[in-house]
């Protein structure tokens, strides 16, 4: 009989299923993985060294660039620990916003994560599909803040304005002719309000028609049923949180059981897995986005009637509006401290966590009373679950271990910081 | 929060006895300083004391203390202060957040290093397992040894890097930079080129600044 030896794979950095750059060293014995050890790191960008040397405002805009698919809700976290410290109370209005933009933000998270597992898995129409509304959403983002990805819209006491009152038109190209364009603008006549509940209006169908494709597909249950099964009890010993612990059959969600922000006057469900395997966790994440279109539309009932403030008056913590700072002496030197030397946090320590769509996204936050954080450390979601990567690859197939990090939902941003 | 934090800090009281160094409210959250001797016997009854039950490690945080209170110069050193980080018993802790779902609350446990020039921690993998990859990166950041870690290597630094580069005696921009070198055909290090600079300095202001 001829010696077996176990063989060395190496997966990566540069791989399309990889979702970024991850080095996976994987011991095959033939097809069968019997040890996988990711190397990460390749992303490293020190981002909480960097915010040790920024102004606590400075590192607003690095929080969208750590999980760069879901750019707000990173930012929640950081302005909430920061909130927290400071002892911020932060207007009812800015809160229905964020939440809104929370879970805009966690469609945008699911749809690209539901095109990209769609392609590594076989199926290449999703892609297309999902593109398609992300481009409504992103649009969105780019209403409020001018940036389409990595927005910096959330401040510490509110976020920076308020939703404008009319959306960007398109204007005519030798692309597009005078028809076209005619059509492309007709839902962005009004408001963002009127121009996102036309997509919320269309959404829930668009939701039909990728389950349509997937959830009975013979190919896409072979590839995800029996795959990754974690029971309950593993699930909390491996640090899993959101749909990866939803999935598993763990009822927490932070919006329902610690609720931040106007959570709690919401109506929405939480979807809860079964069998704690790739499908489950692909059914958890298509039904919650369902729920946050529930959520989307009660924010926009109540912020079509309720006009106020968006941003709080502590001027120690946050700008003055222009007009009063160049009629008053007073604001306009907390204008220039704040954006000279940034805010004083007094001294302490907090840790806020969002649900954020990967799972608990939390900051910890150390203040010695400077105008920077002495120290803060991101608790990122992805980072937990790809430690888990070995012991839930073990004795699959190698195909499989795209389907695993695919349903992770691992994005190098937030796991290499 | 479902359990309110006194009946928990009576809960830890009860079960840690004098194991508790310190047991502070603040912000709501609960923090819980513990002695580096017997940690490992405080933190498997925090998880498996029912009235306790953290049955979820949720972050692992290495901390320097060694600069707390310190202002910094232009070109980004921390100048010699102490005045505060006098307040602290040793340079180098690590913060754990647990997390218990069944009783929906939170903690934050802090143990210290005695050692400050060779920190030394006793390893909760055996306890919470996702532990495994948050004491690698706070032994990769801040040298801090977990003793019992199974795999303990670096992980989110380069493969062959020099340092601890989150300590705060580390510079921010480094000790060496990487280029291609034509010449010998192969990516070579060299020292920084860059000057370190602050463009904002770091300023400590009163304690109760800003507060309305």
């Amino acid at each position: 009989m001829a010696e077996i030896k176990n063989y060395t794979m190496n997966f990566g950095p540069q791989h399309p299923a990889a979702h970024g750059v991850l080095r996976l060293v994987l011991e095959l014995d033939g097809e069968v993985v019997e040890r996988a050890d990711p190397h990460i790191g390749l992303l490293h960008r020190a981002t909480e060294k960097l915010a040790e040397h920024k102004t606590f405002l400075q590192t607003v805009p690095y929080m969208d660039r750590l999980d760069y698919v879901s750019m707000m809700s990173n930012e929640h976290a950081y302005v909430m620990a920061v909130e927290k410290l400071a002892g911020i109370e932060v207007p009812i209005r800015a809160q229905y916003i964020r939440v809104m933009y929370d879970e805009i933000t966690r469609i945008l998270n699911h749809l690209l994560w539901l095109g990209a597992v769609g392609i590594d898995l076989g199926a290449m129409t999703m892609f297309f599909y999902t593109f398609r509304d992300r481009e409504d959403l992103v649009d969105c983002y780019e209403a409020v803040s001018g940036a389409r990805m990595h927005a910096a819209y959330y401040r510490p006491g509110g976020v920076y304005r308020d939703l404008p009152d009319s959306m960007a038109q398109y204007m005519e190209s030798k692309v597009h002719g005078a028809a076209a364009v005619k059509r492309m603008n007709e839902n962005r006549q009004g408001s963002l309000l009127d121009f996102l509940e036309d997509f919320i209006n269309r959404f829930p169908k668009h939701i039909d028609e990728f389950e349509t494709l997937l959830t009975d597909n013979r190919i896409w249950k072979q590839r995800t049923v029996g795959i990754g099964v974690v029971t309950p009890e593993r699930a909390l010993a491996l640090g899993f949180t959101g749909p990866m612990l939803r999935g598993s059959g763990i009822v927490w969600d932070l919006r329902k059981k610690q609720p931040y922000e106007v959570y709690d006057r919401l109506d929405f469900d939480i979807p809860v897995g079964v069998e704690g395997d790739c499908y489950d966790r692909y059914l958890v994440r298509v039904e919650e986005m369902r729920q946050s279109v529930r959520i989307i539309k009660q924010c926009i009932d109540w912020l079509r009637v309720n006009p106020g403030p968006v941003m709080a008056e502590n001027h120690k913590f946050t700008p003055p509006s222009r007009e009063s700072m160049k009629q008053n002496m007073e604001e306009l030197i907390h204008h220039f401290k704040l954006f000279s030397e940034g805010m004083h946090v007094p001294a302490g320590e907090a840790y806020a966590a969002v649900e954020h769509p990967k799972g608990e996204f939390g900051i910890y936050l150390v203040s010695d009373g400077a105008n920077k954080p002495y120290r803060m450390k991101i608790r990122a979601p992805g980072f937990a679950h790809l430690s888990s990567l070995d012991e839930m690859s073990r004795g699959h197939m190698i195909a499989d271990v795209v389907a695993l990090i695919g349903t992770q939902d691992i994005v190098f941003g937030e796991v290499d910081r | 929060m479902a359990t309110d934090l006194n009946t928990l800090a009576n809960h830890l009281t009860d079960a840690l006895q004098d194991g508790v160094v310190s047991l502070e409210e603040r912000l709501g959250e609960l923090t819980l300083v513990i002695g580096a001797r017997g940690m490992l016997d405080a933190m498997t009854q925090l998880r498996d004391n029912s009235a306790l039950g953290f049955e979820q490690l949720i972050d692992v945080c290495g901390i320097d203390y060694s600069a707390y209170g310190s202002e910094t110069t232009e070109d980004g050193r921390y100048l010699p202060d102490g005045e505060m980080s006098a307040g602290f018993p040793a340079r180098f802790a690590a913060v754990y957040h647990l997390l218990s779902v069944k009783h929906n609350v939170r903690l934050r446990v802090r143990v210290f290093a005695e050692d400050d020039e060779m920190p030394m921690l006793d390893s909760v993998t055996a306890i919470w397992p996702v532990a495994n990859w948050f004491e690698r990166e706070a032994f990769d950041l801040y040298g801090i040894v977990f003793v019992g870690h199974p795999d303990l290597r670096r992980i989110l630094t380069d493969y062959g890097f020099a340092g601890n580069p989150f300590r705060k005696d580390f510079p921010l921009s480094g000790h060496v930079e990487m280029r291609y070198d034509a010449d010998q055909r192969r990516v070579v290090y060299e020292p920084v080129s860059i000057d370190p600079r602050e463009i904002t300095p770091r300023t400590v202001r009163e304690e109760n600044f800003g507060r309305q």
